[in-house]
């Protein structure tokens, strides 16, 4: 332990000499017994973001490791001894700092001994709440400067279908109604219904099942919606996420309306949802089937920037969306048995796919332009 | 009544229950070996499944109760995956066949396993014991109960004068206890599937055990865990059997201290057959997927029609589990380093106003 104390300690000394030296200020030595416990060797210079952010993104930037992983790695912690006084300028509040981060800590250390609970869909609301929804509302508000409408249509108190339109090549449509959802209805979450693809994608796959995601089957639809959830679907599918942008904004088919049978069933209202902006993130080109079918992907893209520009092409384009939800098609006047009868859930179907293909003409038209809105 | 298997661990345990419960039944325990601690009111009759000499032991003993639990799930304690897989299948259709000839015999309890759902991409969050696997296991134990219940189901049409119960268990854990996924947990690191973190179930022992009574005799004895309350002597088909709530494997990993492995799933096949090679762990495929993808199970037919709840939830069981192995691996260092680091903000931000 006292070797390893020590290449510590001299691993924090470099450091902070190197931030001293870049920043011309004189070498402020840490206190000894700060630096035996606080480790961050290669120099992670949070510091720099504590300074810049005061506060909430630190909280953030700590609790990003998730997985337990080797102690080794409880070293992103930031040597603040070793810091020069100037930077306490950034820092309004010492204490809010403080306390922030012995919560940041004291996450890190639950999430490490797996001190916390999902349910049984594999849902893990503290890592939603805390970590994914906190990263994905600056896309939200920042990037895709999302316009809600109808928000207050979203039942507060009971459970709901979303039925969404899908689009963009990838799907940040259903992440983006998700903070909606989340932000506008006081912090419930939206559960998404996604294909098996999603779950047998390695990263992907656990990522959706934490955020709360589960496969499209009417057992676990049914079980959602009769135990009062929100739960959102993308019934276009792989048609939809993956068209042509030539095709963008017209409705493909709603699959074999097995969503509108879970509502019938559960005497859940269906709630349409119309997302204007999305077909314009990853606007298609081409569909390059030979590579779709050698990877096993539904659809393999190309894009103004994909594949040329590599990993950059997977930025979305900065496109300016609007979210509508529409009026909810009660469900609860029919008998449960109705959701059995073929006729009654097609008429179903075609009305919400009707409403979903006119809000986006009507949404289309009050857009101007496809970046600044 | 008579109880197969009971020289094997639950099995004995089993038997001691039964043997040990207010209506004081009499039980009959059979093995190939006989058992190495005493199991308790029971008497041991050394019998054979996969002989005809089962046929007779239970036209002779007046039998008219099998609980069979010689479904075994770890093949290095009876000398190899051939003869696990004769025992448990050529087992089972001879003690069946014995059965079907016997008119006495009116009740069959069978301990399987939730294996038989598989677990997968494709599967759903939670299996009720209707829900059909996307992906039925292909190998080991998991493959050996789905055959079982297969000619168990058989049995059902031949003889439907007999009430069968099939208890699918999910992971069973307890401090004497040994199966895969119990020695998975105690490896220096966890294997898993690489970028998946399966939802897993836990039963602890006991528990275990008290549902087979539960399900054998209507209600849970001994030391009155479990709440059985005699519905369960009226329960039939299959029953789902797991502790409340879920643990993820990367948690239940944690929780012992030792971080996962994980394998990319191309080699996850290969690797399950290397560790039992080295001898460092009995994973089959099967119990790599249920690492990586999970299963859990809808428990509502266990608690509402045979009346039982098990006394530990998931977390309990596995934390008890963890408890009694004296499982800790990384996990006071952990603790130690986040204390540290936590005293060391304080004492820092405190310091510099």
């Amino acid at each position: 332990m006292t070797t390893r104390r020590d290449a510590l300690s001299l691993g924090a000394d470099r450091a902070a000499a190197e931030r001293a030296h870049r920043r011309g200020t004189p070498l402020v030595s840490p206190p000894a017994e700060a630096v035996a416990h606080v480790a961050p060797a290669a120099g992670v210079d949070l510091v720099d973001l504590v300074a810049e952010e005061a506060g909430l993104r630190m909280a953030d930037a700590m609790a990003v490791p998730r997985r337990p992983r080797p102690a080794g790695r409880l070293e992103v912690v930031p040597d603040l001894p070793a810091d020069d006084p100037q930077e306490e300028e950034g820092v309004e509040n010492p204490d809010h700092l403080a306390e922030l981060l012995v919560e940041a800590v004291e996450f890190v250390r639950r999430r490490l001994g797996g001190d916390y609970a999902v349910d049984e869909f594999g849902f893990d609301p503290e890592l939603t709440e805390r970590v994914l929804l906190r990263l994905l509302r600056p896309v939200y508000q920042r990037w895709f400067r999302v316009e809600l409408r109808g928000a207050d249509r979203i039942p507060s108190d009971r459970g709901a279908l979303l039925v969404g339109n899908h689009s963009g090549t990838l799907a940040w449509d259903a992440l983006m109604t998700q903070v909606a959802v989340h932000d506008s209805t006081g912090g419930r979450f939206l559960r998404l219904l996604g294909a098996d693809l999603v779950f047998a994608t390695p990263v992907v796959g656990d990522v959706a099942r934490r955020m709360g995601a589960t496969l499209a089957a009417s057992s676990d639809a049914e079980r959602l919606l009769s135990s009062g959830e929100l739960v959102g679907v993308w019934p276009e599918g792989f048609k939809g996420i993956g068209k042509n942008y030539r095709d963008r904004y017209r409705l493909q088919r709603f699959g074999r309306g097995g969503f509108v049978s879970a509502a019938i069933r559960t005497r859940v209202p269906i709630v349409p949802v119309s997302i204007v902006g999305a077909e314009e993130i990853h606007p298609m080109l081409a569909d390059v089937r030979p590579l779709a079918r050698l990877t096993g992907a539904p659809y393999w893209p190309v894009t103004p920037t994909w594949p040329w520009l590599g990993p950059l092409g997977l930025v979305p384009l900065p496109s300016k969306w609007l979210i509508e939800f529409g009026e909810p098609v009660p469900t609860d006047q029919l008998d449960p048995s109705a959701a059995e009868d073929p006729m009654v859930v097609f008429e179903i179907t075609d009305r919400v796919r009707e409403v979903i293909q006119q809000t986006l003409y009507a949404l289309l038209v009050q857009r101007r332009s496809v970046f600044l809105g | 009544m008579l109880v197969t298997g009971v020289s094997r661990y639950l099995g004995g345990k089993v038997a001691t229950a039964l043997a040990a419960h207010p209506t004081a039944p009499t039980v009959i325990g059979t093995d190939v070996v006989p058992p190495h601690a005493p199991v308790g009111g029971a008497r041991f009759v050394r019998a054979d499944i996969r002989s005809p000499a089962i046929a007779r032991l239970l036209s002779e003993e007046t039998v008219d109760t099998v609980v069979h639990m010689n479904v075994i799930a770890t093949p290095r304690s009876v000398g190899g995956r051939v003869p696990m897989k004769e025992i448990n299948v050529i087992g089972t259709m001879q003690l069946l066949a014995a059965m079907q000839k016997v008119p006495r015999v009116r009740r069959l309890v069978v301990k399987s396993t939730s294996g038989v759902y598989g677990a997968g991409p494709g599967d759903p969050a939670i299996f009720t014991e209707d829900t059909a696997a996307a992906t039925p296991p292909r190998t080991g134990w998991a493959k050996d109960c789905l055959e079982v219940e297969g000619y168990v189901r058989g049995f059902t049409r031949r003889r439907p004068d007999v009430a069968v119960v099939l208890l699918r268990f999910a992971s069973i854990v307890g401090p004497g206890l040994e199966t895969p996924l119990s020695r998975a947990f105690a490896l220096p690191l966890v294997p898993g599937l690489l970028g998946h973190d399966g939802r897993l179930q836990f039963v602890e022992e006991e528990d275990a055990v008290q549902a087979m009574v539960a399900a054998t005799l209507g209600a849970a004895g001994g030391d009155g865990r479990g709440v059985g309350d005699g519905r369960g002597a009226r329960v039939t088909g299959a029953v789902n059997v797991a502790g409340d709530g879920v643990l993820t494997t990367s948690q239940a990993a944690a929780m012992a201290g030792r971080p996962v492995l994980g394998l990319p799933e191309q080699l996850a096949s290969s690797a399950s057959r290397w560790l039992t090679r080295l001898g460092a762990a009995e994973l089959t495929f099967e119990d790599l997927r249920l690492l990586g993808y999970g299963r859990v199970l809808d428990t509502t037919r266990c608690r509402e029609e045979m009346g039982f709840v098990p006394t530990l939830t998931t977390r309990e069981a596995f934390a008890a589990f963890v408890q009694a192995q004296r499982l800790r691996g990384l996990r006071p260092f952990v603790d130690l380093v986040a204390e540290e680091v936590g005293k060391a903000v304080v004492d820092t931000v405190g310091a510099r106003r």
